[in-house]
């Protein structure tokens, strides 16, 4: 196949859609599927068949748009109607009124339209309007088009040239500038080279990678050819936890389809350009994640960082150059090449460009997978975008980064999303993960929580990682069960600072974030709990108060 | 490929070092000590114990000095009250990660830790300390291995693969719960790839690995570094 015949089922497909006159786009992504997604497909293909109205109706499977609490959700087009909670049960009368009557079923709908107000989506561009399953679908939207365009009319050095100007930064958390990555590994001269897309996604609670996998593989295939093509790998794998089943099988597919139309393979599109792609399994370690233990993992070995130098981009997979990068990252670069680095340059900040994927949970009135511009404000986030707290009660703070993030308080409100800003306040952009905190948390214990996780998943490589997160969890648990001496604050503040600073790798770096920031925005608590044994939001001392029921 | 030389200044000394060297290597070099407990001449950097954390002039953040590779016009500091105090923090939280009384241990007076402990003027641990109770596995005809004591510096492991060639030792789990295993978790009496070679004993910084009724004076102290570098360099 020729990029000219690329163009041609492009066309065909955009003819062939528009031959309906209704698309119903039911969320069939991870998110919606326990809700019952998969009856609510089979239930609009029966209604649409049992009302004479399947010639003009196309149903279709697609992914994500976001609003998974209250799934299954339903898109009509034209029109962009979204329904929520849509049950098999009330799929005829959507079917009879909205298609045959014409009259969109308005208690039906999502209600939360401020939801999608701030939000601007490049990566999740595709989400919620094409079947993931379908390589025609992302052609249709101009997909491959970009690698199309690379290979025929820019060379390597120009493409890092248009990925250098956009200004984007590597979604996977530490936000290092993506060009000047691919200018690393484009330069050296040993070869083979690999691209690893990390779709590890380690984080609890934190989605958004897996919903792009399952809402558009091939933004991902797409991204990893251009920047092999850019820096001269031709093996490619994407490493991606096996707990992941349905984003798997969606890649497996389109790798599969992608192959099958030569835009992966020898011949790319036949102009000679080779490329070729694999699945990489990972166990489900948060560890796993960190590039130097991923190295180790796709050769085969113990999952553990390693130090760095040598980097990747010099010495990574079997020696060789390798690109590391976050599939968020990777799904940004079509969409770069297509409308150029200038114009992405203009979305966001002037240090930060793009957008960035958020899961946003905790005790908000619209959670979901939410994709914002750099620089939106956290109180965007929470109140217009998030809707809110929820039954109105009072905000505490909002843990930005993951569970090595940091708890800021109301105060830092108004703070710009970026990697800088957040980094100042003791947070970081991490993945993606956005947990909003009222006043029935209490901060201790919430910081404990974090500790706990990070100690469970500490690789036992680095002392300070391995030996001084025990100690700190050690003491939080002295501190919420009454046996905590003011003497811990200090102890922990060191500690913490120790760890940030003496750990072998990204983990360990960034775990003592909830326990820094908490000292730092909620000491108050602390003392509460050491001093007078209280816990503002009854949540510790639950032993203390059972011994002393018992003795009663 | 000549391998260059770089300068650079290590607490204020100007120094040369051939290009590749570690900070460690080229502070060792020029009669400059940095406190180490996993690193060991001969064997590959490993970066777990962060006792040899270093400053480097103009960057906000430590580095290991083991494996961090020198760069011309670096300007490294060795000592300092933060890093004292780091590494003094890092020593008890390994003396307080298990079980460590140094009078009745094997490796008493014979101990890389205890020593260091002596050296950096560690008189008390911040943090309460854990009595673990993890197996000792004293099946073997003479090498005894003791959990408890181990600080998973992986020298035995490191030694026992890169310089015996058998990779008998491994770990098994992961963070406070990492162990020392024989072969796939074997009693070390019926390790199949045991060579018996006792390197992983003579590596042991603490009284972890030990041979049964040889005084650890002998056993360690003797140049354990030389001897690694010979086998080595042996070709
Ligand atoms: C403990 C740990 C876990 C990580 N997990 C992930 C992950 O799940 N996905 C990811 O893309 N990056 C993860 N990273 C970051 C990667 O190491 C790496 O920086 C990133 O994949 C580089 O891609 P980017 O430049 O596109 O962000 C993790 C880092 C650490 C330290
Ligand atoms: S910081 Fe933690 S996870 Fe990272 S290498 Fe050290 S022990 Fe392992
Ligand atoms: S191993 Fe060293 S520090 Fe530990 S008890 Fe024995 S002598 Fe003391
Ligand atoms: S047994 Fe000794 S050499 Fe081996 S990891 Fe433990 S302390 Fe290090
Ligand atoms: S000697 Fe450098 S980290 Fe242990």
């Amino acid at each position: 196949m020729k990029l000219d015949d690329l163009q041609k089922i492009a066309e065909h497909e955009v003819d062939f859609q528009r031959a309906y006159k209704h698309r119903i786009n039911v969320c069939c992504s991870s998110g919606c599927v326990p809700f019952g997604a998969l009856k609510v497909l089979k239930a609009f293909q029966e209604a649409v068949r049992e009302f004479g109205v399947e010639k003009e109706c196309k149903v279709a499977r697609t992914g994500c748009v976001g609003t998974c609490s209250v799934g299954p959700a339903v898109i009509i087009d034209p029109g962009d109607y979204l329904y929520q909670s849509v049950t098999p049960e009330k799929v005829r009368e959507i079917v009879r009124d909205h298609i045959v009557l014409g009259l969109p079923v308005k208690d039906m709908l999502y209600h939360g339209e401020a939801f999608f107000k701030k939000q601007r989506r490049l990566v999740l561009r595709n989400a919620g309007k094409i079947d993931p399953s379908r390589i025609e679908d992302y052609i249709a939207m101009g997909g491959y088009s970009a690698i199309g365009k690379c290979l025929a009319t820019m060379t390597p050095q120009g493409v890092i040239y248009e990925v250098s100007r956009s200004g984007l930064r590597g979604r996977g958390g530490a936000g290092f500038p993506t060009g000047q990555k691919w200018s690393l590994v484009a330069r050296t001269h040993t070869t083979p080279k690999y691209i690893v897309a990390n779709l590890d996604e380690g984080d609890p609670g934190v989605f958004a990678n897996r919903t792009l996998a399952e809402a558009d593989p091939h933004a991902i295939i797409e991204g990893m050819l251009i920047a092999a093509y850019a820096v001269g790998a031709e093996k490619g794998y994407i490493y991606i936890r096996a707990e992941y089943p349905l984003a798997i099988q969606t890649l497996q597919k389109a790798i599969a389809q992608a192959k099958g139309m030569s835009l992966l393979g020898d011949n790319v599109l036949e102009t000679g350009f080779k490329f070729d792609l694999e699945l990489r399994f990972g166990a489900g370690a948060f560890v796993a994640g960190e590039e130097t233990a991923i190295l180790a993992s796709v050769e085969g070995r113990r999952a553990m960082p390693r130090p760095r130098p040598p980097y990747p981009a010099n010495s990574g997979l079997w020696g060789k150059p390798t690109l590391i990068q976050n599939v968020e990252t990777l799904a940004n670069i079509p969409v770069i090449i297509q409308n150029g680095g200038e114009w992405f340059s203009k979305v966001g900040t002037a240090k930060c460009s793009g957008t960035k994927c958020f899961s946003l949970t905790g005790q908000i009135n619209n959670p979901g997978l939410i994709e914002v511009p750099m620089g939106i404000t956290l109180r965007e986030v929470v109140y217009d975008i998030g809707g809110g707290m929820q039954d109105n009660r009072p905000f505490k703070a909002v843990l930005v980064g993951g569970p090595s993030g940091g708890c800021l308080p109301e105060a830092l409100l108004d703070l710009p999303i970026d990697y800088d800003s957040l980094t100042k306040v003791g947070a970081i952009m991490g993945s993606g993960g956005i947990v909003v905190i009222d006043d029935q948390s209490c901060m201790v214990d919430t910081a404990k929580f974090f500790t706990d996780f990070c100690v469970e998943e500490s690789c036992g490589k680095c002392v300070p990682c391995r030996a001084g997160l025990v100690k700190i969890k050690e003491t939080f648990e002295n501190i919420t069960q009454g046996t905590g001496k003011l003497d811990d604050i200090a102890a922990l503040d060191k500690a913490g600072q120790y760890i940030k600073e003496a750990s072998l790798c990204g983990l360990g770096q960034t775990a003592p974030n909830p326990v820094l920031t908490t000292l730092r925005y909620f000491r108050d608590e602390y003392v509460e709990h050491i001093v007078e044994k209280k816990c503002r939001a009854g949540k510790c001392f639950r032993n203390l108060k059972k011994e002393e029921d018992d003795a009663q | 490929m000549t391998v260059g030389t770089v300068k650079l200044k290590i607490d204020n000394v100007e120094v040369a070092v051939p290009e590749g060297t570690t900070i460690l290597e080229a502070a060792k070099s020029n009669g400059i000590d940095i406190p180490t407990l996993c690193n060991l001449e001969g064997l590959s950097g490993y970066g777990g114990c962060r006792l040899c954390m270093v400053e480097i002039h103009g960057s906000p953040k430590l580095f290991a000095a083991c494996v961090t590779p020198v760069g011309m016009g670096m300007e490294v500091i060795t000592q300092s009250d933060k890093l004292r105090e780091y590494r003094k923090m890092a020593i008890q939280f390994i003396l307080s990660e298990r079980t460590h009384i140094c009078a009745v241990c094997v490796a008493n007076n014979a101990c890389e830790l205890q020593k260091l402990a002596n050296d950096l003027g560690v008189d008390h641990v911040m943090f309460e300390r854990e009595w673990t109770r993890l197996p000792v596995d004293s099946t073997h005809d003479f090498l005894v291995l003791d959990r408890n004591r181990c600080i998973l510096c992986t020298r035995c492991l490191r030694v026992c693969d890169e310089i015996e060639g058998v990779h008998t030792l491994d770990l098994k789990m992961r963070g406070k719960d990492a162990q020392v295993i024989i072969d796939l978790d074997e009693d070390w009496a019926n390790s199949s790839s045991c060579t018996s070679c006792r390197k992983c004993a003579k590596v042991c910084p603490v009284g972890a690995i030990y041979v049964e009724s040889v005084a650890l004076e002998e056993t360690k102290d003797k140049g354990i570094a030389e001897f690694v570098l010979s086998r080595r360099n042996r070709k």
